[in-house]
């Protein structure tokens, strides 16, 4: 099993006709088959997409409608950050179950308001400024790359694209594989949280170990690690690895990601990574060595 | 993005926001001019920087029992003096760092007497994704320090954002500040005319420490520090008129100028990395065998050869850089692209220090290929650990 996405996902585009949307659904297309089924377009409405090696979708007005017509149940999000706010809240509206934002850089207040949208609604929104998710050989949502998964064991959520194809490859190189992999984004106002995705890992048979990957800024690590210690006592537990990043960051400075900033003496990694110790995850000391750190755990 | 002070209380006087009236000068020459506009005979002296600390700092320059980079006046001559003493001078404070920053401009204020001095700021609390007011009744001090020693004197009233701020809201807030009277009936305006700015202007932070309860029992923004949520600069001409680039440093304006996300550092092994996750990681593991970076820098996911030859411009024009670590795990990024950029930039700017490159991803074989075939002095490595060890070894 997998969470959140499997080979049964149909997933629409909004942003398909853009450069990084049309390029990233052909990568998804190709990886395994991804169901890709519409792409969403105000003004294209009822004509057709192209990709670049003859892939075609159809291209629908609005998100209600590619879902009317495709019974999609996801959403992926390539729209620039001005109407990015906008794009979630349309397929909010449209009561799409799970929708990925990849965008980078969507003024944090618009995500103020898309997170009010979000309560009370049917929608659960993975981002933004996310590499999205990817379950092996079934699904691939977003711009992680395909070629270094293998199905497998271990669940892998984290809060940075490029580490997470860190703990992916370095999974796959020791041959544990990975059940599914999600990546919750580096903004400080985000749909899905660490600790959903930990509850969705903890629930699902297949994942039998966990790697988590932090990074400065926020309280979320230390949310999860709280929430990991209260399941632990309710006997739900698995083997874990983590890593923060940011150890060498300076105070104040935003680190690139939006949400990766210490600041008013919170969300430091030394405080992060204590938490996490604190609830047996193995946190490793060095980014190189997330697999290996895994192996150890599991070899007890 | 920061702003000076007399222009955060510019935009929040702009808003209705009660702020006293003050003139910014940039020459002593002005100051006799600026302060006959205002109504004395209490003024203050105020140095403009974008660094938090100014009234306990002092002035490289002058001896160590000169006063701060906030002055009391008591006269126009006083107010000249001090000016005649502040500008020009470089102003060390808790914030600024051992180099402190120079004194180009200072705001002469209308002195105000003071009852008792609050805190109060706006920010998102990222536990609840909405905007919060971060209140204490322990004004005009380090606020962290309070936070850290008496926490139960700090108290948060977070908004709802699809019903801005309500009567409770406020009636909380005057609560927390302990506000009577006319104060109170200040607060009932000042606050939802804060949250208003706030949203309307795309603030990341909106601090006002102190904010003042006067002896006639009226409150007004005695300090204001505002900060701007740079994502939203797009849609803010107005605000982004406010920058003043000589407070920034100057690799870092260069780097925003290509989009990229460089942070200047201490050390001295320049990084160059995709992804800010892996940025922060790349500095950590040089700091875990011993050395420190010299620099975070992202050059993101979908950077052209341009951008990545920018990228290594920057890093190597910083006279501290005695190595370069490029550390690339191409998802969207394509190995190749980051090749030819790096070779592109060395091509034009020489290599004087070592650099280790580590490729991952897509396109990797054809990267290496180019970076072996450039004839250029270039170390590979074959995964990060690795990377982090040759860079390290090879500066010694």
């Amino acid at each position: 099993m997998s969470i959140l996405v499997n080979k049964d996902t149909k997933i629409i585009v909004q942003g398909l006709t853009g450069k990084t949307g049309g390029f990233h659904t052909e990568q998804a297309l190709a990886y395994h088959g991804t169901q890709m089924v519409a792409g969403v377009h105000p003004t294209k409405g009822g004509t057709n997409w192209t990709g670049s090696h003859g892939e075609t979708l159809p291209i629908y007005a609005s998100v209600a409608e590619a879902k009317d017509a495709t019974g999609a149940d996801a959403t992926v999000i390539y729209v620039p950050p001005a109407g990015a706010a906008a794009a979630i809240i349309e397929a909010i509206d449209a009561e799409v179950p799970f929708i990925t934002c990849i965008t980078e850089g969507i003024p944090v207040l618009d995500m103020v308001n898309v997170k009010r949208r979000l309560e009370g609604s049917k929608s659960r929104l993975l981002g933004p400024n996310c590499p999205g998710i990817l379950t092996p050989d079934e699904c691939k949502i977003g711009i992680m790359p395909g070629s270094i998964f293998k199905k497998g064991n271990v669940g892998i959520v984290s809060r940075s694209g490029t580490l997470t194809y860190e703990a992916v490859f370095q999974t796959t190189n020791e041959g544990l594989g990975q059940t599914t992999a999600v990546g919750i984004g580096g903004d400080p106002v985000k749909g899905t949280e660490f600790i959903d995705v930990l509850e969705m890992f903890l629930a699902d048979p297949e994942t039998t170990s966990i790697i988590m990957i932090g990074e400065i800024g926020g309280g979320a690590e230390e949310d999860a690690a709280q929430f990991l210690i209260d399941e632990a006592k309710k006997g739900r537990k698995k083997p874990m690895a983590g890593f923060i990043a940011g150890r060498t960051a300076p105070k104040g400075r935003t680190m690139g990601h939006a949400g990766a900033v210490v600041s008013g003496g919170k969300g430091d990694a030394e405080s992060k990574i204590a938490a996490m110790e604190s609830a047996g995850i193995k946190v490793s000391p060095s980014p190189a060595r997330l697999g290996k750190t895994l192996v150890e755990v599991l070899k007890g | 993005m920061n702003i000076h002070e007399y222009q955060a209380k510019q935009v929040l006087k702009g808003f209705g926001a009660p702020v006293a009236e003050g003139v910014p000068i940039t020459s002593a020459d002005q100051a006799e001019a600026a302060a006959k506009q205002l109504p004395g005979p209490l003024y203050v002296v105020k140095s403009q920087i974008h660094a938090g600390g100014r009234g306990k700092g002092k002035f490289k320059e002058l001896p160590a029992d000169a006063k701060g980079g906030v002055r009391l006046a008591f006269s126009i001559e006083d107010v000249i003096k001090n000016a005649q003493e502040m500008l020009g001078n470089t102003l060390v404070t808790a914030q600024t760092g051992d180099a402190g920053k120079q004194v180009n401009r200072l705001y002469i204020e209308d002195g105000a007497d003071i009852a008792r001095e609050l805190y109060c700021s706006l920010l998102v609390d990222r536990e609840f994704g909405r905007v919060s007011f971060v209140v204490s009744t322990e004004g005009g001090m380090d606020i962290e320090a309070v936070a850290h020693d008496t926490p139960e004197k700090i108290k948060s009233v977070v908004i709802d954002p699809a019903a801005g701020v309500t009567d409770a809201d406020v009636a909380a807030i005057n609560d927390a500040l302990a506000l009577t009277g006319e104060a109170a009936e200040d607060g009932k305006s000042l606050f939802p005319i804060l949250y208003k700015a706030f949203v309307e202007k795309d603030m990341s932070m909106l601090e006002i420490n102190p904010l003042i309860v006067m002896e006639n029992g009226r409150l007004r923004v005695l300090d204001a520090k505002v900060s701007f949520d740079g994502n939203a600069l797009f849609r803010h001409e107005d605000i982004k008129e406010l920058r003043d680039e000589t407070e920034e440093d100057a690799k870092e304006i260069e780097a925003s100028k290509w989009d990229l996300a460089y942070v200047a550092l201490d050390g001295n092994i320049g990084c160059m990395v995709n992804g800010a996750g892996l940025a922060m990681a790349t500095m950590d593991i040089i700091k875990l065998y011993g050395k420190e970076p010299a620099n975070f820098c992202d050059v993101g996911g979908g950077a052209g050869k341009e951008k990545v030859a920018a990228a290594f411009k920057i890093i190597t024009a910083d006279p501290k850089v005695e190595g370069i670590l490029v550390n690339i795990f191409g998802g969207i990024m394509k190995c190749d692209v980051i090749a030819e950029g790096v070779v592109a930039a060395v091509q034009e700017v020489g290599l004087k220090v070592p650099l280790v490159v580590r490729l991952e991803g897509t396109n990797v074989e054809l990267g290496k290929k180019i970076l072996n075939e450039s004839g250029l002095a270039i170390t590979a490595a074959d995964d990060l650990d690795d990377a982090a060890q040759k860079i390290v070894a090879a500066i010694g």
